[in-house]
């Protein structure tokens, strides 16, 4: 990737971007680009980086936020949450494994994307513990949003927009976010053996106890080997994640396994295998394989996930595992993406979207990496991001409906 | 009182053409779908912002989503503005009319459309009220968890018009993170869905937009919402202290600590005589302030969580502790805490604060507000979400003595403009409405609410929503 601006300051990109619009020079943002691969192929005359503007600007462990300039490498925030005994809760995915990209992910690549893990069922997404955001508009105007505070519904709240925006409406310089801290203790319940129907109905079971399940994912037989170095027990592997206090985890990990005992074989994994397992889960481990073989990320309702994938079974070959209850679908095609048999049978079982995250370049290039909206969302989406960036020169094509050629 | 806070000048050719458009909407609605009398009229000429009124021109009652795009269609073609309406609980005046408005209140659009508890969902029509739906799912063990005091009358609608909180937010979220789908209906009538069942949505995220836009971007007819299992038991506990700064550094030390418990509550002195004098919760009467801190869970793990609370604080010199020892003490508790903002009314008119601050300014905040409202020669009563650091001073005035209501409204400006300095911001929960509309500066320079009206124009590019609410009124873009 050969990056042509490498602003180290905010007014340094805000030029950079005043130029580029009275040219209508089209700009390519990056990070760390190790997500360059999320969403349709960028074309643009120049690449932009947020590199240079690296930097914890704020973190006070006891108000719970953080700011930090956009090129902060996720690590060195990981690292200095985690000195406090704090974390980002929403378990942002490295998509590196996945991807076959190199580099360091950025703060402002995770919120770029909205990245979230197994645990935004419980803590939400990316977008909910985004609190502000500095970002350079396609006017190249410095532009704030949003604040430092846990509450606030001063204005219109222009920080959800930024985030997961793969930055098509501005270039964000600075994030200020919400973290919580670490959970002391966690344990995982194992349900081994059940097929995809009946593991979503025990983690819909699970998850309506009281024992506040943190994570609910099903691993069929097809994949349970590659998580934990195939310890999991034999059969597909239901796992339910628990955290808190040691002595809490403890009697919700009894009670959630007896609770379950009539559905399958119980066990239960300790905090080091919880660890890495729901790490492995987070980054897909299954199909971060090294190939371009198809894969996409579903999100539908947790009750239609397994049946779209046994529709799908009886068309054409896939594999699959389940996160969110069963409601994020990880789904590899064994040839062809089967864009239009995939999107057709989503709206079959209820509406969701997928999003194509890995294919060979062939196939990139006809197939849109995002679910199409309807006309009349897509027309609004496409008036915002004129607001943003009249001239239309950030990212362009990579969430367009249509992929341009 | 003197109106320091103005209003859009009525388009006269709207007024001209009155009883025309009253005709049209009557076509196009209902028998008992139109209001246009006076007396009809009257209970929608403000909100729980009653210092402001303004008689609409009519009121619409719509009992379906195509009602609604049908009276939105017709008034977009006319330059009529449109102003929604929930229950009218909105403390920051989002539903007060104007005289050229046709107000759309979601009052009859209230069934539940869909209780879905394998995915843990419910679907309900906007005029449906926040506890309606906990209700609806309390007996299979859950609830929804944003939980405005007004929860017993404000509709879901009302509640992503200001993404409203709750006392249980700190632990759950407000309405933003709790909201799942919406269908709304834009200016021109066009008819949108955005999100549904799936936790995340493809594209932009609207529906993060839409929530909190104040009725400014479309009218929500329909919700989905998440729901949450119930916990095990929970526990309100009173912690009584000798300071308001005590209280506040306690609040603080709590959550830097790791603990997060469901709520914590705060209340002054004279909030506790007003509540306590209210609803006989059992509220420490010689202290100089409260917090009721809500543990939940088993009951080894609420143990648990309140032996680290309580020794935090001792280290703050906590006078009192007291444990709710029934489930009806408890109900109690929270009875006297939701019915603050209504007892306080009983005894005097008052203008309710929301700004929100970093809870390391807590006690310095706290303590510039009593200064602040002790120099206009006012009381103030402090009752508020002490654990996310939303502030709810109560500046207690006579609302027919038009020069302490004076007094009062720069009180409160006063008050808003130190949460802004101290790291903060204008509104928690409440919303900007037309109350704080003129201080938005305050926090925004030009660009940045320019980028807000930008967003808006998107969706409603004649302004015609709610027109007169959340920006202020110089300095907008020609519709």
């Amino acid at each position: 990737m050969i990056v042509h601006f490498e602003p180290a300051s905010e007014e340094g990109i805000a030029s950079v971007v005043r130029s580029a619009a009275a040219e209508r020079v089209t700009l390519a943002v990056v990070g760390g680009g190790t997500r360059a691969g999320l969403g349709n192929p960028v074309r643009a005359d120049r690449t932009l980086s947020t590199r240079r503007l690296s930097g914890i600007v704020t973190y006070d462990p006891a108000e719970m936020t953080m700011s930090a300039l956009a090129g902060t490498p996720l690590a060195e925030v990981e690292a200095a949450l985690h000195a406090k005994g704090q974390m980002l809760a929403f378990e942002p995915m490295d998509h590196r494994p996945l991807l076959a990209t190199t580099g360091e992910p950025t703060i402002a690549g995770v919120f770029a994307a909205n990245v979230s893990g197994p645990r935004r069922y419980v803590a939400g997404a990316a977008r909910d513990s985004l609190l502000g955001v500095r970002f350079v508009n396609g006017r190249g105007e410095l532009i704030k949003a949003g604040g430092r505070v846990m509450k606030n519904v001063t204005g219109l709240d222009l920080v959800k927009l930024l985030a997961g925006s793969y930055g098509t409406l501005g270039i964000l310089t600075e994030v200020t976010f919400k973290v919580l801290p670490l959970p002391p203790a966690a344990a995982t319940v194992v349900v081994s053996g059940l097929n995809d129907a009946e593991a979503a109905a025990v983690m819909a079971e699970a998850m309506a106890q009281p024992v506040e399940v943190s994570g609910a994912s099903q691993l069929p037989e097809s994949v349970r080997s590659r998580f934990l170095d195939g310890a999991l027990p034999d059969g597909a592997a239901t796992v339910l994640r628990l955290e808190g206090l040691a002595a809490s985890v403890a009697i919700r990990a009894e009670k959630l396994g007896e609770k379950l005992s009539r559905f399958g074989r119980i066990s239960q994994l300790d905090e080091a295998q919880t660890r890495i397992l729901w790490a492995e889960i987070r980054d897909v481990k299954p199909y971060a394989d090294g190939t371009r073989r198809p894969l996409w990320r579903i999100s539908v309702a947790p009750s239609a996930g397994h049946q779209l994938v046994a529709a799908l079974r009886l068309q054409t070959g896939v594999d699959a595992f389940y996160d969110w209850q069963g409601g994020l679908v990880w789904l590899r095609m064994e040839a062809d993406p089967e864009a239009e048999l995939l999107r057709r049978y989503i709206g079959a079982v209820g509406g969701g979207h997928a999003t194509l995250l890995r294919a060979d370049e062939e196939a990139r290039g006809r197939i849109p990496a995002f679910e199409p909206e309807s006309p009349a969302v897509a027309q609004l989406s496409e008036r915002i991001r004129a607001q943003f960036d009249p001239s239309g020169i950030f990212n362009p094509g990579r969430v367009a409906a249509s992929v341009r050629n | 009182m003197p109106e320091t806070i103005g209003f859009l000048k009525p388009r006269q050719a709207v007024l001209d053409r009155r009883r025309e458009i009253v005709a049209d909407l009557a076509d196009l609605l209902p028998e008992g779908g139109l209001v246009s009398d006076e007396r009809g009229l009257k209970p929608f000429e403000t909100d729980a912002f009653i210092a402001y009124r303004r008689m609409p021109l009519a009121v619409v009652l719509p009992e379906t989503t195509e009602q609604v795009a049908a009276v939105l269609k017709y008034c977009s073609r006319y330059g009529i503005p449109i102003v929604p309406r929930g229950a009218g609980t909105s403390l920051s005046g989002g539903a007060i009319p104007q005289e050229d408005a046709i107000v759309v209140g979601l009052s009859k659009m209230s069934r539940i459309l869909d209780i879905d508890l394998f995915n843990r969902t419910a679907t309900v029509q906007a005029g449906v009220t926040n506890l309606n739906i906990s209700d609806a799912v309390s007996a299979d063990g859950f609830f929804y968890a944003p939980d405005p005091s007004s929860q017993l009358a404000c509709t879901i609608g009302g509640n992503i018009g200001m993404n409203s909180g709750g006392a249980h937010c700190l632990k759950y979220g407000v309405t933003t993170n709790n909201l799942l789908g919406v269908k709304m209906v834009l200016f021109d009538g066009t008819v949108i869905e955005l999100g549904g069942k799936a936790l995340d949505a493809p594209g932009y995220d609207l529906l993060g937009l839409v929530c909190g836009s104040e009725g400014q971007l479309g009218i929500v007819t329909e919700a989905t919402v998440r729901l949450i299992a119930k916990p095990e038991g929970a526990r309100p506990v009173l912690f009584g202290f000798a300071s308001s700064e005590s209280g506040g550094s306690c609040v603080a030390d709590i959550i830097g600590s790791g603990i997060i418990p469901v709520a914590i509550e705060f209340m002054d002195k004279p909030a506790i005589e007003i509540c306590e004098a209210f609803a006989q919760a059992g509220y420490p009467l010689d202290v100089e302030a409260l917090l009721i801190v809500e543990v939940e869970g088993s009951e080894a793990e609420m143990d648990a969580t309140l032996a680290g609370i309580i020794e935090i604080a001792r280290r703050h010199g906590v006078m009192t502790i007291k444990e709710s020892q029934s489930a009806l003490e408890a109900a109690l508790i929270w009875k006297g805490r939701k019915s603050a903002f209504g007892a306080t009314g009983r005894i005097a008119d008052y203008i309710c604060m929301d700004g929100t601050v970093p809870l390391s300014q807590l006690s310095h905040v706290l303590r510039r507000t009593g200064e602040i409202v002790a120099g206009y020669g006012l009381r103030v009563a402090n009752v508020f979400h002490a654990g996310d650091g939303n502030m709810h001073p109560l500046i207690l005035y006579n609302i027919n003595d038009p020069e302490e209501a004076a007094r009062a409204e720069a009180a409160g400006n006063d008050i808003l403009k130190l949460c802004v300095e101290a790291g903060g911001c204008l509104t928690g929960e409440h919303g900007v409405g037309i109350e704080k509309r003129d201080l938005m500066l305050y926090q925004y320079s030009r660009a940045d609410l320019g980028q807000q009206m930008a967003a808006r124009a998107a969706f409603d590019p004649q302004w015609l929503m709610n027109p007169s609410k959340v920006f202020p009124l110089e300095g907008r873009p020609a519709a």
